[in-house]
């Protein structure tokens, strides 16, 4: 009898437990639902060419334009700043820690690195609108108070992190033959870390690339604090540009009434990040898988 | 020095690429440690900023205030409220279904096709931007539940965000448990949550928790979805529940950073410094954890 109690409690646990791990299903299940119902309902009003081929970007004004190019642009520009800061120096200092630094100094960089990605992001925002921005308009005089450079370069150093810390266990999984083998045809640390560990290393490092490209397409709080919101077709990174994400929260911010076109550009170009983000993941998580494989 | 290398270094035709080999060594070295040194300027940078325009607005008036148009007088009250409501919602939402997921996926089902399936969908869900959470709050727990923008809506939707990384962190937190454990505690005749209960779960509990402190000192930072399901900007009063209105320590930040007056800028300076003291906080409480955790297992 106590038996089959206690079999049967561990069968309703069992149960429990595993709807818990089902419900991350769920959540995928419910964002990818959301999204699509209120992107199909937009493109009910707004034809699909439309909406990502047009050129202006105008769904708050009276005359209202539904071209999201605009707002790609200006996520393109902004990661790219971000990408030109977080990828070399990224790669280098994963470089430097790798087979360079003293074990003390890499006890020392990395919990500060680990700071450097714990930092909020509405407080990079600060740091991008109050600080790196003004620092610039010394050296540029042409920059607008909000630009795309300064949350550019303030995303590059959140991101930093992420690549470093990516491409260091890249680095690491190459296995220490290769590079001895490159030390003994004669070869000095940088050759055998440049031209034999690197590129062994080279899809391990891509996959950080790409997952960091995702992150900057989706930061939200920087480049809504600093880059402006003024949707604009421009690749010049003096000016104030929109990205997507801060499309969003600039329409989160008003009161928009639910059900409205307006209310639902905010998902269709949801429905796009979540797009673009979910392929570079995936590509990502490939190359990863792949690198790993190479290895083991 | 090895003969070779004097003959090398002897031979003029050697000696400048020779010279060039180590120069090279020295100048990546160089590189490397000023690209390191550049970013943990940005750091010293950004904590110095924050310290000098906001330290001086810090007192118990900023603290015990609510916000105001005038910025001398303005506090945050409500948001510091707001936000300890929002994160202990949060915990109590997560925890429970994040820890028991993670047992599930290691400790019952490590090697299923259900277990591959949702693992995969939680690596996938941990590299979507954070403004989408909001967009899933806002369809599902503002419009469709209807719990409009409360603690409990913004709560729900951190706590779908912190999911994906507190299941990671608890289930390596499992795997660290050794197996000669459970097989002791199954050889004594102990059922699999019997031994999970009295066993696993004690030995991984500091793990854990640093693990979970960690998750939730990111969600406490986090600004964007809670904007996108309509948490308030501007509340002068506390929240007295869980379908309160309500705002956060970020977003009262954001919002004054988005005001052209300088001495706003001040009050969101002395806000970060609230808020990184806040996290400081929270991890300084996973170190110590993990350091305790350490000693006992060595």
């Amino acid at each position: 009898m106590r038996l089959r109690r206690r079999a049967l409690v561990e069968r309703g646990i069992e149960h429990v437990l595993l709807a818990c791990a089902a419900l991350s299903i769920v959540v995928t299940v419910g964002i990818v639902g959301i999204l699509l119902f209120e992107t199909a309902e937009f493109l009910a009003e707004v034809s699909i060419g439309e909406f990502l081929f047009g050129t202006e970007w105008t769904p708050l004004f009276s005359d209202k334009r539904f071209g999201v190019l605009p707002l790609v642009s200006g996520t393109v520009l902004t990661s790219l700043i971000a990408m030109l800061v977080a990828l070399p120096a990224g790669l280098l200092t994963a470089i430097y820690l790798s087979e360079y630094a003293s074990s003390a100094v890499r006890r020392v960089v990395r919990p500060v690195l680990e700071v450097l990605a714990g930092i909020p992001t509405v407080v990079y925002g600060y740091f991008a609108l109050q600080f790196v921005t003004p620092l610039l308009q010394a050296w540029i005089p042409t920059l607008a108070g909000f630009n795309a450079l300064s949350p550019g370069i303030v995303m590059g150093v959140m991101i930093l992190p992420l690549v470093s810390s990516l491409s260091e266990d890249a680095l690491h999984s190459v296995p220490n033959g290769l590079r001895e083998g490159s030390y003994a045809l004669g070869s000095t640390k940088w050759q055998a870390a440049l031209r034999v560990v690197v590129p062994a290393a080279f899809s391990g490092i891509s996959a950080a690339a790409i997952l960091a490209v995702s992150r900057a397409i989706g930061e939200t709080m920087i480049v809504a604090i600093a880059a402006g919101q003024q949707p604009r077709l421009t690749f010049d990174p003096r000016v104030p540009v929109e990205t997507m994400t801060a499309y969003i929260v600039q329409v989160s911010l008003g009161d928009t009434p639910a059900g409205t076109l307006e209310y639902r550009t905010i998902f269709a170009v949801g429905m796009l990040l979540f797009l673009s983000t979910f392929v570079l993941n995936l590509a990502s998580n490939w190359l990863r898988r792949r690198f790993r494989e190479e290895y083991s | 020095m090895t003969p070779s290398m004097s003959t090398a270094a002897s031979d003029p035709v050697w000696r400048g690429s020779h010279l060039w080999r180590r120069s090279g060594d020295r100048l990546l070295g160089l590189f490397g440690l000023l690209v390191m040194l550049l970013a943990l300027a940005a750091l010293a940078a950004l904590l110095y900023d924050v310290t000098r325009d906001g330290f001086g607005r810090l007192s118990w008036q900023f603290l015990t205030s609510y916000p105001s148009r005038r910025a001398s007088q303005a506090g945050i009250l409500p948001a510091l409220v707001g936000s300890m409501y929002v994160i202990l919602t949060t915990a109590l939402i997560a925890i429970p279904l994040g820890v028991g997921a993670a047992i599930y996926l290691e400790e019952y089902e490590s090697r299923g096709r259900l277990a591959r399936i949702v693992e995969i969908n939680i690596s996938n869900l941990a590299g979507v931007p954070s403004i989408i959470y909001g967009l899933l709050g806002l369809g599902l727990f503002v419009r469709f539940f209807g719990l409009g923008r409360s603690v409990l809506a913004g709560a729900c939707t951190l706590a779908l965000l912190v999911l994906p990384t507190v299941i990671i962190s608890t289930r390596e937190a499992l795997r660290a448990v050794p197996k000669s454990l459970r097989e002791g505690s199954y050889a004594l005749g102990a059922t699999r949550w019997q031994t999970i209960q009295y066993q696993v779960l004690p030995a991984a509990l500091p793990a854990i928790l640093t693990g979970l402190i960690l998750s939730l000192s990111r969600a406490i930072g986090e600004t964007a979805p809670l904007i996108t399901i309509g948490a308030l900007t501007y509340v002068p009063f506390l929240p007295d529940g869980l379908s309160s209105p309500f705002t956060v320590l970020p977003i009262q930040i954001f919002n004054w950073v988005s005001r052209p007056q300088a001495a706003f800028a001040e009050n969101a300076a002395a806000g970060i410094l609230v808020l990184l003291v806040l996290l400081l906080v929270m991890n300084a409480a996973a170190i110590v954890l993990r350091d305790r955790f350490q000693k006992r297992a060595s």
